[in-house]
């Protein structure tokens, strides 16, 4: 692998862990207010895939959208502000932590709904097909919303229509506390793929490299001949579903084995291994995550509130 | 004087889609069954052959495609959806609730959704509790969606092209029964702007607020009472979201009694809201007589004509409420 893209890689999987790891840290402070789903343990599957997207590219997230839109190139300081709920977040302090959106980066939002990603990405291809444009739309879903009607709906639609769509499922086995084991009559997520004639591939969700390269061949064949793919990457989420979640579903030792797992630990070693990057870069990387991280908290804590004055400003479009 | 022609209500839902389709590239319809079969009231008619790219039939999956339709508004198109009836809404609600009206508010003002969904809304074809339900109350109690319910070709026409222009999703309810009637619609391009009532009728003892189907009631119920001397003002609302509150506060003003009629269940309708809304104004100082609200009746529409019809207000229901008013 290239030296400058395995930076890249690992830069963006370090600064949406640094993301998560402050924003949990500022909410046990009392700083930040709502909730919110994070995403430590999966940055492999956001950084990933969204590395292989062409700016131009529509992607739509899920509740757990954090590491999704930093991949996809939302300004950082800007979230980090949307999630303090200040005037100068990217949705204006409206959206907050599972409506981060910014459609100038094609970040379509993340969604409150399990589920309906599939279907709106489905619909952004139908533009892009119908204006003749060479772009993809791409849903993030995990495991859990594979059982909601909409996912079979748009897997459909996405099929008779040939629409340049990919689905992925981020499968971290869990929906909410639920494993897949009790919910799903068969687990194997890509299978159900197939009555829809749609092309299925299940990888290592925790092997960047793996995950970007699929992605990438995916994005190209889809823009040959427009069809959707399903990528189901296999996860796993080391943070709580949310910050009610106490593990009662899940034992330390399985959350610690995926520890082992931890995907920056595992990128981080194969390139060390294969002197692709020293570990004083790997070290500069993590420093300048670590202060990237640092100047987006410094700057949303230094901005100002909304306005309740402006309260009714963009309910309506005009 | 400018030509105007006599059509129906469908042919103007029809015209305005295919003029708005002819002048933007990025109006497009979907639905089920509107293509050959001709859409389940025959609105859609053979737009197929003139928009064979831009009339997308569905498969039965109202969450997917109003999902589409969705994305597909978010990216810059100008999808009308038809669903085929209002009650279809049902399997489809989260898109209407929570993605569609939502996304311009939480995303910050950045992104838009210029969506319009037209649906058969309404009884009086004996179809029952599961095809005649009249949910306009439901989609009123929604920010950032926009409901319009016309009474006629005229406004039909023009109002769905004000929606199909429309930045934000509008939710068009067209009554099942009044796809046949006819009017005289203009042959040039108009609009009718979203939130304007329309005095259908002037008066001056007692005002008549209302929309969709029982326009035509409240008219011919006017009729009648005016050979008895009472003159009533008939106000159409045409849009019901957001709704033209201070047309309806000069009129009771001016007669002093308000009656509501609508086609919905009474409890939580729209009746509620308009008694409401002069109850808070100045305007309830004018009343001479208590609000009165005349809606379906609070059960599922039945299936046999004679209950069907009776669930209704009526010509005769109408008068006799405007008659109480009067004392």
């Amino acid at each position: 692998m290239e030296k400058q893209l395995a930076s890249e890689l690992l830069e963006k999987m370090m600064l949406i862990r640094k993301f998560e790891e402050s924003v949990q840290y500022y909410f046990t402070l009392g700083m930040i207010h709502g909730t919110c789903h994070l995403c430590i343990g999966e940055e492999a599957t956001a950084v990933g895939t969204c590395m292989a997207l062409a700016p131009e590219d529509d992607m739509f997230a899920t509740h757990r959208g954090h590491g999704a839109a930093i991949a996809k190139g939302i300004d950082v300081p800007h979230m980090m502000a949307e999630i303090f709920g200040r005037a100068t977040g990217v949705c204006k302090g409206r959206g907050g932590s599972m409506h981060i959106a910014d459609k100038d980066v094609g970040v379509l939002g993340a969604n409150g709904i399990v589920g309906p990603s599939m279907a709106l990405a489905t619909g952004a291809a139908l533009a892009h097909k119908m204006r003749g444009e060479k772009r993809v739309a791409l849903a993030f879903f995990g495991d859990g919303a594979t059982n909601e009607g909409v996912f079979h709906e748009a897997m459909n639609l996405a099929s008779i229509w040939k629409l340049p769509v990919l689905f992925i499922c981020t499968n971290n086995t869990y929906g909410m506390s639920t494993h897949i084991s009790k919910v799903m009559a068969d687990t194997d997520i890509e299978k159900r793929a197939i009555p829809f004639g749609i092309r299925a591939v299940t990888i290592d969700g925790n092997d960047v490299e793996l995950v970007y390269e699929t992605v990438k061949r995916a994005r190209a064949k889809i823009l040959a001949e427009p069809q959707p793919i399903l990528i189901v990457e296999n996860t796993y989420r080391i943070s709580g579903h949310s910050k009610s979640d106490g593990n009662r579903y899940r034992t330390k030792e399985e959350i610690n084995s995926w520890k082992e797992k931890d995907p920056i630990k595992l990128f981080s070693e194969r390139m060390l291994e294969q002197e692709v990057l020293t570990k004083e870069e790997i070290d500069t990387l993590w420093e300048k995550a670590d202060t990237a991280i640092k100047d987006a908290v410094y700057f949303a804590t230094q901005s100002p509130y909304p306005k309740v004055e402006d309260l009714y400003d963009s309910v309506y479009a005009e | 004087m400018a030509t105007q022609n006599e059509i129906t209500y469908a042919q103007a839902v029809r015209d305005a889609m295919c003029e708005e389709m002819r002048r933007d590239p990025s109006v497009f319809l979907m639905g089920e069954d509107i293509g050959v079969y001709r859409g389940a009231f025959g609105v859609t008619q053979e737009m197929y052959k003139e928009f064979p790219d831009r009339v997308l039939e569905t498969p039965i999956s109202e969450a997917g495609f109003v999902g589409a339709a969705i994305g597909a508004a978010v990216e810059g198109m100008r999808p009308i959806v038809e669903i085929m009836f209002s009650d279809f809404i049902s399997v489809c609600y989260d898109m209407l609730l929570n993605q569609a009206p939502k996304m311009h508010f939480m995303f910050g003002g950045k992104v838009q959704v210029p969506l319009v969904v037209r649906t058969a809304s309404g009884c009086g074809t004996g179809a029952a509790a599961q095809h005649s339900q009249s949910l306009e109350a439901m989609l009123c109690h929604i920010p950032g969606l926009k409901v319009v319910a016309p009474s006629t070709p005229y406004d039909a026409k023009g109002l769905l092209k004000s929606a199909i222009r429309d930045n934000n999703p509008v939710m068009f309810l067209e009554q099942k029964t009044l796809y046949r009637t006819k009017g005289l619609v203009p042959e040039h391009d108009y609009a009718i702007p979203l939130g304007e009532a329309d005095i259908k009728r002037i008066g001056q003892d007692c005002t008549i607020v209302t929309y969709g189907r029982m326009v035509g009631y409240c008219l011919q119920a006017a009729n009648e009472l005016l050979k008895e001397g009472i003159s009533c003002e008939v106000v159409d609302l045409r849009t019901l979201l957001p709704m033209d509150k201070p047309t309806i506060l000069e009129s009771v003003k001016k007669t002093k009694r308000l009656l509501i009629v609508h086609e919905a269940v009474k409890t939580g309708g729209l009746g509620g809201e308009i008694a409401a809304t002069v109850a808070e104004s100045d305007a309830f100082y004018y009343l001479d007589a208590p609000i009165r609200r005349l809606a379906a009746e609070d059960m599922p529409v039945p299936f046999s004509a004679i209950l069907e019809k009776g669930v209704l207000p009526d010509e005769e229901k109408i008068a006799a409420a405007v008659r109480e008013l009067m004392g």
